[in-house]
Formats: C-alpha cells, sequence, structure tokens
C-alpha cells in the first residue's frame, strides 16, 4: 500500500516535470503579443521607404530635366555665337575689302552702287544683319570739302544738319536695307558714338548695348568696325590707330528676330523659354532678346555665357522650361507598388508568425493532453496491475482447492479433469501476469528469461487448454514435434506459450471445419528442404500411402484445403523421412553440435475463414481486426497478434504469415533458443514439468490411418511414450501385417501390442466386425498368444458412431483428440493395466529436489513478526533444512558476526528499527572487511578454506513490485521470494545458490 | 444422540474430516482465509504435527497483544502517534498474511489507510471492525482445530483397525 501510494506520488511528479521540461517555445511565441505593433511599424517602415523612393526617383527626374535644359541652353548658346562670329568675319571682310578698294586704291574702286550691290548679293553670308554700311571719317577741317565732294551736308540722326564738331561720321555707303541712313551722322548717336571711339581704339569688333534700332521696333545691337587707311604696324598704340582710322564699318544685328530665327530650327523650341542679357553692367542686365514679364518655369533656371567676339561687353543666355515640372507619375507608381508588396510581405510574416503561434499553442495543449494521456496510461497499467493482482487472490483460492481435490481418492478421469482444471487455472494466472507484462512490452522493457525448459510439454500445454474447444467444434487439433529438436531448450517459456497460445487461440477461434496443426522443425533443417525441392524418395513404404490417401482432396491433415501448401504432406513426408534418416543413421549426431544455439520453425496452419487480402497488411497492428464485424462475431481485442510479432522480435525471430480467404492461414514464425548443457539438476528439474510415464517403452503399435500427415502426427505422441509404431493406411493393410506375422517389417517379432485405428479409416472400411473376425482367425492359427489391444482414435464421435464402436469391441478404448502424450498415456494405462505405480512415485519430484537443494543446510530467517518467523522457519524446515530464527536486525548482524556457520539468510525487509536493506548493508560491510583481511594478511581463525564470504541473502516481501526488487539487488541482496512461501518460487530463488545433493534420505 | 462424543464411536473420521473441509470452504468463500491457509496446511507433516495450530496460537498471542497496543494508543485522548500505530498495524498486516487470515489483512490495510490520514474516527471505526473480525477469524478457528483435533482423536481410534 505505501508503495502504491509512493508511485502515485512519482506520477505527479514526473507529470510535472515534463510539463517543466516540455515548456520550450520558439521566439516568434515569446514575442506574440508584439505582432501586432511589429505590424504596425512595418507598416510605417514600408510608408518611409516608398516615400524614400518616391524622393529619389523624383530627384533623379529633376537632375534630367535640368541636364536636358543645360544642354539645350548651351547649344542655344553656342549656336547663337557661332552664327554671331561667322557674321562679324563677314563684316571684317567687308572693311578689309572697304580698306582694300576703298582707300589703298586710287582712284577709290568703289562706289555707293557697287557696295551696295556687293553688300545685297553677299547678305546670305549675314543672316544676322539687317544691314552694313560705311562711314567716313571726317574731321571738322575736313567737313566742307567732304560735304562738296559728296554734295550733301551731313546730318544728325534727327536728319537735321550736324551741328559743328570735331569729327564727323558720316555714312557713305550703305546697303540698300539701310539706305535711309545715308549722310547721317553716326557719330551723332551716343551708341554708335561709343562704339566708333571704342573700335578704333582697340581696332576690333565692337557692339553697342542694345537699343531699339533705327527704322525698325526691334531690339538690336550694332557692330562696328574701324576701317584703316595705312597698313598698321604690328603693335600699334591707340594714338597711331586713331590717327591711321580712315572710317567706320558698321552693321546692325536684329538680335530678336535672328534669335527667334535660330530657335525655330531647333528641336525643342516650344519647351523652354530663352532670354538673352547684355551684362557688361552686372547690376543691370539689359534684355538683348526675350520678354522681361517672368513667365514658365521660375524653379530651374541655365545661364550661359555667350561670348561675340566683343571683350568689353558680356553677354549671357537664360534658359528655363516653359511648363511646370510634371508630376513623377512613374516615381509614384514605382512607390506605391513596391508599398503595396511590402504591405503584402509584412502580412503574409504576421500571417505566418499568426500560424506560429496558434500552432505552438495547439502544440503545447497537446502537450499537456499527451502528458495526461501517458499519466492515464500509468494509472491504466496501475489499474492493471492492481485487478491482476486481484484476480490473482480468489484464483489462488480456486487451485488451493483444486489442489485439496486433486488429494482426494478420485477416479482417473475425475483426476484428469480437475488436473486439467488446475492447468487451466494456472495458465490463466500466466495470462494474468502476461496482461501485466503488457505494460512493459510497451514500455520496452520487457526482459527475457533464460531458463531450460521442455518445448513438447509447453506445447502440449498449450494445446490442451484448446482442446475442449476444438473437439467441440469437431475441427482436429494436432501438434507435431520434430524429432531433431532438442528436448529442452533454454529460453523463456512464458513467452514462447504467449505466443503459441495467441496463434492457436486465434486459429480455433476462426476455424470452424478442417484442423489446426502445429508444427516444429530445425529452422534450417525445413529452410534447405523448402529450398531444393528436390524429389527424392527415401522412404518408399511412404509413397504407397500416397498412393492408397488418393481419395482425400489435398494431402493434409483433415484433407481439407490449407493456405500454405509447403506444409501438405508432399514437404511434410521429406521433413519426416529427412529426420528418420537421420536419426537412423547417426543417432549421436543430434548431440554433436551441443554449443551453441538452435533455431525452429514453428507453424500454425489452419483451415479457417482466413484473412482478406485488404486486410493482410495490418494484421500485425495493433488493436486491428479485419473488421468490425469480426470483434462481434469472434470477439476479442486484436492486440494478440501484434503482442506475439514484439515477443517473436524480442527472441530474435520473425513472424509471418500466409493466408487465403476461405481455405485458411498459416503463421510461422522462428524462435531462437539456446541449447541446455546436460547437467544433472536440470534434468531433475524438467523432468519435473514433463512427467511421462516410462511404462510403455518398447511395446509394438499399429497405426491404422489414411492420412498420412495424421498418422505422422499421431506417431509423433507414441513415439514419445516410447512406442514403436507401424503405420498401416487401412484395416486390411494392418490385419494383413499382423497376419504375416513379422515378416512385413523387421521390428515387428511378434504381434503388436495394440491397434490405433482412426475413426475414419474405421467408418470407411465398411466392415466393422472385420477386424475382430481376423483377430480372432489369427489367434485360432495360433500365431499369437495375446490380442492385440483396439483403440479407437476420434476427433468427434455421435452417439450412434459410439454404439458402434462399443458393439464393435471399443468399448473403454476410445482416445478423444486432440492428443497428449499425457492423455494417451493415461488411456493406455487404463486400456493395458501398467505403469500406474510407477507414476505415482514421480509425482514428489519437485519437492525432492528442493529437498535435495536445502537438506541439510542452515539457515537464518530474519523477521520481526512471530508468526511470519514460525511460517517461514516451518517452511524450510519441511525441506530438511536446519532452521535458526532471529526477530530483529540486530540480532541478525550478531548472529552473523564472522565466522559463521549459515549456508543462507531470508530476511523480512520492512522491521522497526533496522530494516532489511540496512541489515543487508551492515552484513556486506562486514563480510567486505572481513574478506580483505583474510586476503591481505594471514588467515582468520583458521579457517582457511573460506576465502571469500559472502553469504546469500534472499529478501522476503509481501509486495513483488519491480521497485522493491530493484533496490533489494542494490543494496547487496541475491534475489527475493514473495512472502507467502511457495514451492515454486522458493525453488527459484534457492537453486541459483545451492548445488543439488545427492538424496540425503530415500 | 448417544452422548458419548462422536469420535469415541470410532466412526466420525470421515464425517468430521467432511466437516472440515465444509468450515474451510465457508470461510474461504466468505474471504475470511485465502489459500496461504492451505499452504500453511501443506507444511503440516510428520516431523511437525501441530504445525498449523501452533503457528495459529502464536499469531493469536500475538495479535491479542498488538489489539490489546492499539486500543490502548487510541483511547489516550492527545494521541498523535500514529507512526507506532503504522508499526502496530504493519506487524498485524505482516502475521495475517502469513496464515491466510484475509479479511483480517484487509481491514488492516483500511486501518492504516485511516492512520496515515490522522483520521481518528476512521481509526476508531477501523479498529472496532478490526476486532470484529478478528474475533470471528478466531471462533471460527477454534472450532476448525476442535475438529481437527477429533479428527486426530477418531484416526488414531481407527488406526488399529485400520492397519
Amino acid at each position: 500500500m505505501g508503495v502504491k501510494i509512493q508511485s502515485h506520488h512519482s506520477v505527479a511528479v514526473m507529470l510535472n516535470d515534463q510539463l517543466g521540461a516540455k515548456k520550450r517555445v520558439t521566439f516568434v511565441y515569446t514575442y506574440r503579443a508584439w505582432l501586432l505593433k511589429l505590424l504596425l511599424i512595418w507598416g510605417f517602415a514600408g510608408l518611409i521607404i516608398s516615400g524614400l523612393i518616391y524622393n529619389n526617383m523624383d530627384a533623379d527626374a529633376k537632375l534630367r530635366r535640368k541636364e536636358v535644359l543645360v544642354g539645350m541652353c548651351d547649344q542655344r548658346a553656342r549656336m547663337l555665337q557661332d552664327q554671331f562670329r561667322v557674321s562679324v568675319n563677314h563684316v571684317h571682310a567687308l572693311a578689309i575689302l572697304v580698306s582694300t578698294f576703298h582707300y589703298f586704291k586710287t582712284p577709290s574702286a568703289i562706289d555707293q552702287e557697287t557696295f551696295a550691290e556687293y553688300t545685297a548679293r553677299t547678305s546670305f553670308e549675314r543672316p544676322l544683319l539687317s544691314g552694313v554700311a560705311y562711314a567716313e571719317r571726317v574731321v571738322n577741317a575736313e567737313r566742307d570739302e567732304f560735304e562738296k565732294q559728296h554734295g550733301w551736308t551731313i546730318k544728325t540722326m534727327d536728319r537735321e544738319p550736324s551741328p559743328l564738331r570735331d569729327e564727323y561720321a558720316p555714312v557713305i555707303f550703305s546697303q540698300e536695307t539701310v539706305s535711309y541712313i545715308e549722310s547721317l551722322d553716326m557719330m551723332s548717336g551716343e551708341e554708335d558714338r561709343e562704339n566708333i571711339l571704342r573700335a578704333r581704339e582697340t581696332g576690333k569688333a565692337v557692339l553697342t548695348n542694345p537699343f531699339k534700332l533705327l527704322g525698325s521696333h526691334h531690339l538690336g545691337v550694332v557692330l562696328t568696325f574701324p576701317v584703316y587707311k595705312s597698313k598698321l604696324l604690328p603693335r600699334p598704340t591707340v594714338e597711331e590707330r586713331i590717327e591711321a582710322t580712315a572710317g567706320y564699318l558698321g552693321g546692325a544685328f536684329d538680335v530678336e528676330s535672328l534669335v527667334e530665327n535660330l530657335l525655330g530650327q531647333l528641336a525643342g523650341n516650344q519647351a523652354i523659354v530663352v532670354n538673352v542679357y547684355d551684362i557688361t553692367n552686372a547690376s543691370d542686365p539689359l534684355v538683348m532678346y526675350g520678354h522681361q514679364h517672368q513667365d514658365g518655369d521660375m524653379s530651374l533656371v541655365h545661364m550661359s555665357n555667350v561670348d561675340f567676339g566683343d571683350p568689353f561687353r558680356k553677354h549671357q543666355m537664360i534658359c528655363r522650361y516653359h511648363h511646370k515640372a510634371p508630376m513623377s507619375w512613374l516615381a509614384l507608381i514605382c512607390a506605391c507598388f513596391f508599398f503595396v508588396i511590402w504591405s503584402l510581405g509584412g502580412y503574409i510574416l504576421y500571417g505566418a508568425a499568426d500560424h506560429i503561434v496558434k500552432v505552438e499553442d495547439d502544440f503545447n495543449k497537446m502537450q499537456e493532453l499527451k502528458v495526461r494521456a501517458e499519466a492515464a496510461d500509468v494509472a491504466k497499467s496501475q489499474f492493471l496491475a492492481t485487478v491482476s493482482h486481484e484476480i490473482r487472490t480468489p484464483m489462488n483460492g480456486i487451485l488451493g482447492m483444486l489442489a485439496l481435490l486433486l488429494d482426494t481418492d478420485l477416479s482417473s478421469p475425475q483426476k484428469d479433469y480437475a488436473r486439467t482444471a488446475q492447468d487451466c487455472g494456472k495458465a490463466l494466472i500466466k495470462l494474468i501476469n502476461e496482461v501485466l507484462d503488457r505494460a512493459k512490452i510497451e514500455a520496452g522493457k520487457l526482459e527475457l528469461e533464460a531458463v531450460p525448459f521442455n518445448l513438447r510439454s509447453i506445447l502440449d500445454d498449450v494445446l490442451s487448454l484448446f482442446s475442449e474447444e476444438s473437439r467441440h467444434k469437431g475441427i482436429e487439433l494436432a501438434l507435431f514435434v520434430s524429432d531433431k529438436v532438442p528436448e529442452i531448450v533454454v529460453g523463456d517459456p512464458g513467452r514462447f506459450r504467449q505466443i503459441i497460445t495467441n496463434l492457436v487461440g486465434n486459429s480455433v477461434k476462426f476455424t470452424e471445419r478442417g484442423h489446426i496443426l502445429v508444427q516444429v522443425h530445425l529452422a534450417e533443417h525445413s529452410k534447405a528442404l523448402m529450398d531444393s525441392k528436390t524429389e527424392n524418395s527415401m522412404n518408399p513404404g511412404l509413397h504407397e500411402f500416397v498412393a492408397l490417401s488418393g481419395a482425400c482432396q489435398f494431402n493434409t491433415l483433415s484433407g481439407c484445403e490449407a493456405a500454405d501448401d509447403r506444409n501438405s504432406w508432399d514437404a511434410f513426408r521429406h521433413l519426416v523421412a529427412d529426420e528418420r534418416f537421420c536419426s537412423d543413421a547417426s543417432n549421436g549426431m543430434v548431440t554433436d553440435e551441443a554449443s551453441g544455439n538452435v533455431t525452429l520453425m514453428v507453424c500454425v496452419e489452419d483451415t479457417g475463414i482466413g484473412i482478406p487480402l485488404h486486410a493482410q497488411n495490418r494484421v500485425f497492428t495493433p488493436f486491428m481486426q479485419v473488421d468490425s464485424s469480426t470483434s462481434r462475431n469472434y470477439g476479442g481485442t486484436g492486440i494478440g497478434l501484434s503482442i506475439s510479432k514484439c515477443l517473436v522480435e524480442l527472441m530474435g525471430g520473425q513472424i509471418n504469415f500466409i493466408s487465403r480467404p476461405q481455405v485458411g492461414s498459416t503463421f510461422s514464425f522462428s524462435v531462437t533458443f539456446g541449447r541446455c548443457e546436460k547437467n544433472g539438476f536440470i534434468n531433475l528439474k524438467i523432468s519435473h514439468s514433463d512427467d511421462l510415464p516410462t511404462a510403455f517403452r518398447g511395446l509394438k503399435a499399429v497405426l491404422v490411418d489414411g492420412k498420412p500427415v495424421r498418422a505422422a502426427v499421431t506417431r509423433y505422441h507414441l513415439k514419445r511414450l516410447g512406442l514403436i509404431c507401424e503405420i498401416a493406411s487401412s484395416i486390411k493393410m494392418a490385419v494383413a501385417m499382423c497376419g504375416n506375422n513379422g515378416s512385413l517389417t523387421p521390428g515387428f517379432g511378434s504381434l503388436p501390442d495394440m491397434i490405433l485405428i482412426e475413426k475414419d479409416s474405421w467408418i470407411s472400411s465398411g466392415d466393422e466386425g472385420g477386424l475382430n473376425v481376423r483377430l480372432l482367425e489369427c489367434k485360432q492359427n495360433g500365431y499369437a498368444l495375446k490380442l492385440p489391444k483396439l483403440i479407437l482414435l476420434a476427433t468427434n464421435i455421435n452417439a450412434d458412431e459410439l454404439n458402434k464402436a462399443k458393439a464393435a469391441g471399443f468399448a473403454d478404448t476410445i482416445i478423444m483428440k486432440p492428443l497428449r502424450a499425457s492423455m494417451v498415456a493415461a488411456c493406455l494405462q487404463q486400456v493395458l493395466g501398467v505403469g500406474k505405480k510407477r507414476l505415482h512415485g514421480k509425482e514428489l519430484n519437485g519437492s525432492t529436489f528442493l529437498r535435495s537443494l536445502l537438506c541439510g543446510k542452515k539457515i537464518l530467517v530474519v523477521d520481526d513478526n512471530m508468526v511470519n518467523r514460525r511460517v517461514a522457519a516451518g517452511a524450510l524446515k519441511k525441506f530438511g533444512a536446519d532452521v535458526e530464527c532471529a526477530e530483529s536486525g540486530k540480532v541478525a548482524l550478531e548472529k552473523l558476526h564472522l565466522p559463521h556457520a549459515f549456508d543462507a539468510c531470508f530476511m523480512d525487509i520492512q522491521m522497526p528499527e533496522m530494516d532489511g536493506f540496512e541489515a543487508t548493508r551492515r552484513i556486506r560491510l562486514m563480510e567486505s572487511e572481513a574478506n580483505r583481511r583474510s586476503n591481505g594478511g594471514p588467515t582468520v581463525g583458521g579457517i582457511a578454506s573460506k576465502v571469500e564470504w559472502h553469504i546469500p541473502i534472499l529478501a522476503m516481501t509481501a509486495d513483488v513490485i519491480h521497485a522493491t526488487c530493484d533496490e533489494c539487488l542494490k543494496c547487496g541482496m541475491d534475489g527475493y521470494v514473495s512472502k507467502p512461501f511457495d514451492e515454486e518460487n522458493l525453488y527459484q530463488a534457492v537453486a541459483k545458490f545451492f548445488e543439488a545433493k545427492p538424496f540425503p534420505d530415500t | 444422540k448417544t452422548g458419548l462424543p462422536l469420535w469415541l464411536l470410532g466412526l466420525g473420521v470421515d464425517r468430521l474430516r467432511a466437516d472440515m473441509s465444509r468450515l474451510l470452504a465457508l470461510l474461504f468463500h466468505q474471504g475470511v482465509l485465502d489459500e496461504q491457509f492451505l499452504q500453511l496446511q501443506q507444511l503440516q507433516d510428520e516431523s511437525c504435527p501441530n504445525f498449523v495450530s501452533e503457528v495459529v496460537n502464536i499469531y493469536f498471542h500475538e495479535s491479542e497483544k498488538l489489539l490489546r497496543n492499539l486500543r490502548g494508543l487510541l483511547s489516550d485522548r492527545e494521541f498523535s502517534d500514529y507512526k507506532k500505530m503504522g508499526m502496530h498495524l504493519n506487524q498485524f498486516m505482516g502475521s495475517s498474511s502469513s496464515i491466510g487470515a484475509k479479511r483480517v489483512r484487509n481491514v488492516c490495510v483500511a486501518f492504516r489507510a485511516a492512520s496515515e490520514q490522522n483520521n481518528r474516527a476512521g481509526c476508531l471505526r477501523a479498529l472496532e471492525l478490526l476486532e470484529h473480525e478478528y474475533c470471528y477469524l478466531k471462533n471460527k478457528l477454534h472450532e476448525f482445530f476442535q475438529i481437527e483435533q477429533q479428527r486426530v482423536l477418531a484416526a488414531v481410534v481407527r488406526y488399529p483397525i485400520q492397519n
């Protein structure tokens, strides 16, 4: 109880631990509260970034716009400048022309007409000039002469006769377009005068400010070139220039129309506004071209300098766009597009994170549920343990009462029934234990035992469990174990039994007619045989059987078709034949390979309903049945096969099956056992579990059976009892064998002791009385002194047949199948009346063995409870042990003070003051000290023989729970026995420590 | 009917045996005893012919002492030594399961559960029940041993005849 409470507690603790340990969460989950904020931040970031993108692209566009403007402006400025230069050059050329032909030639080669014509014809060279004129320098002294020569007076710009001046510059030659200025004094105009003065000082082309030209409303500038009378020195001074000046050639540039003309030729004229300024006086720029009022895009302006060739004057071209920069749609669209994508991305991320959070939440929930489910599972296991414990208790009562019953005087069948009931009860208890083990299988903690056991008796037991049911259903249940399979193998009998029970149980459940055959062969043997399907006929006699049993459709046990035809007689014959050959040829061969392992192949064949093809691949899945109707019709949970599979795999084998619907299934599995070294005490133990009488050794039997497989199975059972058996396929043949009196087979020197007849053969032979008559004939002929006993073998028999059988002389001698060696033995005993005595003598074997182990041993029993002490002492004394008692751990320590004479110690665990664990620890400590001393120094107290002190200490405990057992072993105990002593349990615990002695008292 | 004990007539061996079996079966059926008692009986043989009764007598002796102690512990008003009580109960439980006194043992289990919870009222109730069960067991076993004794005597009477 205490332990139970503790374990509950530990479950709770485990649950908490798991909850704590599994709380690992992802980053996203930790910051799940921030998700929405993060999404908003993300959105803001998107807005900002898209704004930046927009700005960037917009700036780019502006830059490009500016570059375009600069390019256009510069291009215009350059063109204007070039055109201007060309015109200036031409005027220069005209100036040279005038100086050449007017002054250097005498008389002058130019007059007004020539000049006018020439200039008119070359005006295309000067597109910028509205016209050119030549004005001669006339000093005041020469005025009169000049006026006389030309016949007109010098006039001012206002067309009045010029007042008196130092100098005059009247126009003498003029192009026709400006003929109206002839005779006008150029010096009278303010701009012209300045121009003239500067021109003659510098000797270069000189420009005026822009002003409204005479005769037109356009703005314009006047270009003035000086014309010198004589060739100038290479570096003339200003005075020299003024001195040499003969006149001035001038031309008016109509800048406005010219520029307009020029711009009209260029692309993109409409887009930009061009202004040209004279910025000689930087503070007051003068407009040369363009409108004074500011229109167009004022934000973007480009200025280009224009050099018209006059170093004194500076000009500038200012360009700007006509229209304001258009909205940058591309940038806007790009930014919007980016923002949309960014938002979508953010939303997707948010969605993902949200999903992660949800999944994590679910995961946590699941985790919690899982932990709970696991806790529930543990609780279930505990419940199972408790319940099965509770079931075990009444079962023990049943078993006890059965044991009492068996002690009373019972008739042979009654005894058999009672024993069967007891066996079944024991099997049930074992099954309950197996249910307990299921938890272990699930936890993967199953440990396999390795104890020697008798394979055949285990199989017998299993079959006997199902014998009633199979008999009831009328199906034949049979067992065949190959002779080559060792009698005793080392392995886990419980598990092996569990597997077989399960498979046979399934077969019985699903089979309504036909047979169930369990076969055990050596794996390599059967495999080799399956591989090489050589048709070798070892035994001609057996061939004969096949020929005779042609009536059967299939050569199986019952004649029904089986799923795996490998198991039919064809293969079976070889196995049996081969076996016979081997055992005949070399009896010692089996023991040759005494060491190592032996791999067995076990087949369970049935002729049941089979497994539907669609369900075949999930046969081994736990809780899987073919369909829901299966459990309705047949019951069961469907866990059996999965457990079997686990167990087989644990045993180092494989399980598989062949199944055909409506034909049957054959499950076969391989399993590896250890070979048993032939050791005395194991033999004793085994003979206890397989107590077949030996009274029938050497008796001869004839078996009449038409079906060879069945015959082989029957012979196997008879052989185990030591009978020598011959097979006849029909009664006639059997009679012939008896009649020939040994001439047929050398083994039969005389008449057989018994004739076993299969019911089918007997019915089919038709003449029921025939056999008896024939036998009687034999007797009368004096062949034999004693009639062989007749025994009928039957699976099921109805009342009619029973009567018939009785009439035919099988009064008490019907053996009901399935055959078991022990049952056959019991029947034969009844029939032959032998072997009863010897059988009785054997029954005491188990306790005598225990007795041989314990007899004369000195054993200390430590228990604080007087009753328990007394019971334990009584139990041990019964087996001849010399028992001494101690009522507490302290007393035990004193008694076990070295050196002592005890052979073993049984120690209670729960004791006041000093419990069993503590006492054991102290004893072990004491022993190890003594061992050290004796090993290191001289031997103590003359006991030289015992070098190592180690007294076997066995715990006595009421609750055999694994934890307790583990603790027992941990603190130095050697084993444990559950408290109410039980022979088997005691044997298992004690057998480890004591060698079997020969029987001290017989 | 004769006034003489049956065994003196030397006829009742089988009948006594049947009585014993019936009594045992009844006790098993009621759950008073379990299979451990059978085990105990199996330990009895020629070398120690009175083994069972010997053990059971020890059991009675010990148990009465324990019951007295328990009663004493519980009757104390300011009682708090549940640990000691648990130890007594463990003892009682151990010896009861050793002789197979199943019902007594089960009551002990309940008793101990109550004592572990420091439930005084529960302990008192359990003690009453325990005393009751114990008395019942004691009476029945006494009856059983009486029959056994008669049987042995009857067997002795019959002994020469059988031989």
